[in-house]
């Protein structure tokens, strides 16, 4: 079949591509732009290489969302029970109104805010004297309403520039009502450079106002929390079942399908696993320090990297009876995995893929390209920072700008009751000399072939660029880069919202994830783009009627 | 149930909004940037109001929408985003090159005050706009008004590119509002039919309905050309479909160039159109052909084979204004009931037209502008409909109760169609009057008893 995309006349180098990207820019942008493409060299630097997680060039079609979008969007936005109160004017509610495709089930207590968009709708008068009265008076509606366990109260950019005091009205606010938490989220759009900035803000509300709060013990062995789930399509269902099959006990998702009482409870599970590293890896560091829990990364996105991940789990714990029972699912569940793979991967082996999306997902999904035999020749984060590239060791030697000074950072100390090493000092010794590694990541850039290009912040003219010298078989970005590279004539993935499809985390959201990528990159209208006379538009002989 | 928590009993709200029959005015004057040719929409603001309008966008279309964003940090938020307008500015003329940016401001760059006029001058001035490119700007403070608003303004901005040059171009400027490419297509349909000249603008089709082809243009062949739009000024009249869409664009090229401008409804269905079409023929002096009357004729017979099913059906809308108002008149003319209409969108003005053309319902009517789809959904809870016609988002309120909906208005976000297949002029109403009987019907068919059951509807 003979496509426009499997035409690759031309092969170029990585170094002509990055030249060939930054031909056009400004000098000052050809400049920035430069430190943030990387010709990936697959080492373990200590210093990083790449530049990530600074402004985005203003003009520049960028692919960023704001730090509003990273805190209510992101993390909050996929709790059911929590009424999300967004103040501001109408606009920010109701573009995260269902748009990110969080599932839920409401569950035996019926609780369910997850299809309600809330806002306090500021209007001109509201800027100019101050919205303060009418959030207390919004609070005070959706209480008599819905009599919730919890209102949480979002900032959009006005409310900060204009200086209403969110925090204070939402602390009244609780006090007033003795039965509902209220709190307040400070995630103005403009905070960040990008939706991470609103992600750390929404970690360390969370952990200081709702983490904790519960301390009944919940039933169950082998306690957990995941951190870093959204619910995307069904993920976390599937991850679900898989931890039930194990006789894992998930006390909370962060954020993925949860309650208040999840994240009230989760200081008492006895380890963090932690999906998506950039969006959550704060809060995973403060329990730690506060309650002793440890916190592992784990990814749940391919098949093997499932059952690597519930291995870990399991190890982490180290009794038979769990290792066991792992084994055993991982043994249930491969079959049909396999199955899938030995008859979809003939048709995509040795076709390639590009990926730039979130701030984990880009390397999360590389693993379901590698199980399909396909090549990931280019990808990148749209808010990743530079230890989601490099990994973790670069930490202490990321130069921290202005911007991210901008962000609180939490001083936690030990709980006086409640710290409690869930291993002792040994233990732990002796978990990291079997090679278990706590609190630790190793990026993107180690996982992607050598002469590969690593890019932060791809915007739409790069994107259309890449495709066109490297013509991959397939691109993966968000819903606003779909139609443009579409039109080129390559398949797109959406891999944030994955296209109403979904879920591809686990063993079957893989075989889910293997059907759709043979669907996309073998599907027949690629090859309908032209007609036949823009095909053979030379007549070469008279036609006659006859 | 999906809204499970909505109450049937409507207590008072006057600080807290539940599910918007709005949002804010930068998408609208996005959506408008968007049809004219060349151009590049730009918010000024920090880079999400820019990522959710074109997502927005982008699910309602199933199209790329580029549009360019000031990016905003503390920093510029503090100090005023003039440093990052005008690097926006040189970035896109020297990467996008657009022959229009057309600017738009936010909450951010209103609260903080930021004066986009002296800006475009400064960059002017400072060589970063380059010989027969162009910038216009509106200003859309996402805290007044609705998206409806936003378009408005920037069509406004857009007959402020009018450049009177004294010689008259026989041609009438048709402002559309916000309709889909599909409906702006038909317009100009008619017109050709009719054969009056036309300026229509903004005109997305073209841009927002494009073909794949395996080339992508970031700019289409479609929109209104900025040569079409400076001679507005030269044209023989306005007409204004709308009055919170079109009317302060039309009004303004009246005030400033002396065009004289009627404002008329939206024409969708039977009446409307007609207006519509009657009035073209006045101001361009041309008989209407026969081909017009015909159209117009199949969507009476239409009404009229299958007037039993819509005879005194209850229906629900949500909408914006003026596509409210032209459907209400086209259900009331088809002896249908509109009795719960909510719009989003602020303006007295919109309850008393809407009382007005349900005065001889013969039964009570739910109207409210600036309101929410949580009442709309609490008074069909307590006086339940036949049907729905709205966004959306109305599925799930037709879910929940069980009623019959048909998708119209924006956005579309989960059906197709909307994009190609007008719901303008009579071939539109026709449609229109398709959608409605086609689940007004399927819902019989579901319903009826065995017995009951008919072949022939």
């Amino acid at each position: 079949m003979a496509t426009a995309t499997k035409k690759k006349l031309v092969q170029w180098g990585p170094a002509e591509v990055k030249s060939a990207l930054l031909e056009k820019y400004p000098p000052k942008v050809a400049r920035k732009r430069a430190k943030q493409i990387m010709i990936n060299e697959a080492q373990q630097n200590e210093t990083p290489e790449l530049t990530a997680n600074v402004r985005t060039i203003p003009g520049i079609i960028t692919m960023r969302g704001c730090t509003y979008a990273g805190c209510k969007g992101v993390i909050m936005g996929p709790t059911r029970d929590i009424v999300n109160l967004v103040h501001g004017p109408i606009g920010c509610s109701f573009y995260a109104w269902l748009t990110r495709r969080n599932q839920t089930d409401a569950g035996p207590d019926g609780e369910n805010y997850m299809n309600y968009c809330f806002s306090t709708d500021m209007q001109e008068q509201d800027i100019i004297f101050g919205g303060e009265k009418k959030l207390a008076q919004a609070i005070q509606e959706a209480y008599d309403l819905f009599h919730p366990k919890s209102i949480a109260v979002f900032a959009t950019c006005p409310v900060g520039l204009i200086g209403d005091d969110i925090h204070t009205v939402s602390k009244n606010m609780k006090e007033k009502f003795g039965d509902c938490n209220v709190y307040a989220f400070s995630c103005e759009g403009y905070k960040g450079v990008s939706q991470s900035a609103g992600h750390h803000i929404a970690n360390n509300q969370v952990f200081r106002h709702l983490v904790g709060q519960n301390d009944e013990v919940k039933p169950g062995k082998y306690k957990i929390n995941l951190l870093g789930e959204y619910n995307i399509g069904g993920d976390g269902f599937e991850i679900d079942r898989i931890f039930k099959k194990c006789g894992i006990t998930c006390i909370s998702t962060f954020s993925g399908n949860s309650t208040y009482d999840q994240f009230a409870s989760s200081h008492t599970a006895d380890l963090n696993a932690v999906m998506c590293h950039r969006s959550i890896n704060y809060v995973a560091d403060m329990m730690e320090t506060k309650y002793g829990i440890p916190w592992v990364k784990v990814n749940f996105i391919g098949a093997k990297a499932t059952a690597k991940s519930l291995r870990k789990i399991a190890g982490y714990f180290g009794e038979k009876a769990l290792i066991d029972r792992v084994e055993a699912v991982i043994a249930e569940e491969m079959p049909e995995v396999e199955a899938a793979l030995a008859e979809i991967t003939p048709r995509t082996e040795g076709k390639t893929a590009m990926m730039f999306v979130g701030g984990s997902r880009a390397h999360h999904y590389k693993e379901l390209f590698d199980e399909l035999k396909m090549k990931t020749i280019s990808a990148g984060y749209e808010f990743g920072h530079q230890d989601d590239y490099e990994g973790r060791q670069v930490l202490p030697n990321i130069q921290v700008d202005a911007d991210s000074r901008n962000i609180e950072e939490i001083e936690v100390s030990a709980d006086e009751t409640r710290f409690k090493p869930r291993k002792s000092d040994k233990e732990m010794k002796a978990l990291e000399k079997a090679g278990y590694r706590f609190k630790h990541y190793d990026g993107l850039a180690a996982d992607m072939d050598k002469g590969t290009l690593i890019i932060d912040d791809l915007n739409q003219y790069e994107a259309e660029k890449l495709v066109e010298l490297m013509k991959p078989d397939i691109f993966c970005a968000g819903v606003k880069e779909k139609y443009s590279i579409q039109k080129l004539g390559v398949p797109m993935k959406q891999l944030h919202s994955y296209d109403s499809g979904g879920p591809y985390a686990g063993f079957q959201g893989a075989v889910n994830f293997y059907k759709e990528i043979d669907r996309m990159v073998n599907s027949k209208v690629w090859g309908f783009m032209k007609a036949p006379w823009q095909k053979n538009p030379q007549l070469s002989a008279s036609y006659n009627w006859e | 149930m999906l809204l499970r928590h909505t109450p049937k009993e409507i207590t008072e709200r006057t600080a807290l909004t539940i599910n918007p029959a709005k949002t804010c005015q930068p998408i609208g004057a996005m959506y408008a940037a968007l049809g004219i040719h060349g151009c590049l929409p730009h918010s000024h603001g920090s880079q999400g109001c820019c990522a959710y309008h074109r997502s927005a966008l982008t699910r309602h279309y199933k199209e790329p929408i580029s549009a360019s964003t000031s990016s905003f940090t503390e920093g510029a938020s503090v100090f005023g985003g003039q440093a990052n307008m005008l690097q926006a500015i040189n970035n896109i003329f020297t990467v996008y090159n657009p022959e229009v940016i057309a600017i738009h401001t936010t909450c951010l760059s209103e609260t903080i005050g930021d004066d986009l006029p002296q800006i475009k001058k400064k960059a002017v001035a400072e060589g970063k706009v380059p010989e027969g490119r162009y910038l216009i700007s509106a200003s859309t403070p996402s805290y007044a008004g609705s998206h409806v608003t936003g378009f408005s303004n920037m069509v406004k901005a857009m007959a402020g590119m009018a450049e009177p040059t004294g010689k008259k171009n026989g041609k009438v400027n048709i402002i559309p509002g916000w309709v889909e490419p599909a409906d702006m297509e038909e317009i100009k349909r008619i017109t050709k039919m009719i054969g009056v000249k036309t300026i229509l603008f903004p005109d997305t089709s073209g841009v927002l309905n494009g073909p794949l082809s395996g080339e992508y243009k970031m700019f289409p062949e479609g929109g209104t050309t900025v040569a079409e739009l400076q001679s507005t000024g030269d044209s023989k009249g306005t007409l204004a479909l709308g009055e919170w869409c079109s009317a302060d664009a039309a009004r303004e090229l009246d005030k400033k160039h002396k065009v004289p401008c009627s404002v008329l409804d939206m024409p969708f269905g039977l009446k409307a159109t007609d207006r519509f079409i009657d009035a073209l023929r006045t101001i361009a002096g041309v008989s209407i052909p026969e081909e017009i009357a015909h159209e117009r004729g199949q969507l009476v017979d239409m009404i009229s084979d299958m007037h039993q099913y819509l005879y005194g059906k209850k229906v629900a809308l949500v909408g914006d204004p003026d596509q409210l108002i032209a459907m209400t008149e086209f259900l009331v003319s088809m002896d249908m009931k509109p009795i719960h209409i909510v719009t989003g969108t602020p303006g007295k003005k919109f309850e008393k037209r809407i009382k007005e053309l349900t005065k001889d319902m013969g039964c009570e009517v739910n109207v409210k502008a600036a309101g929410d789809m949580f009442l709309l959904h609490q008074w069909i809870k307590n006086e339940p409909v036949d049907l729905i016609i709205g966004n959306t988002y109305c599925k799930y309120i037709a879910r929940d109760e069980d009623i019959p909906y048909v998708r119209w208005g924006f956005p579309i976000l989960d059906r197709q169609g909307h994009q190609y297949f007008p719901t303008v002029g009579y071939k539109g109403g026709i449609r229109l009057l398709e959608k409605i009987l086609g689940v007004l019907l399927d819902r019989k068919d579901r319903d009826d008893a065995e017995s009951k059951f008919e072949l022939v509807l």
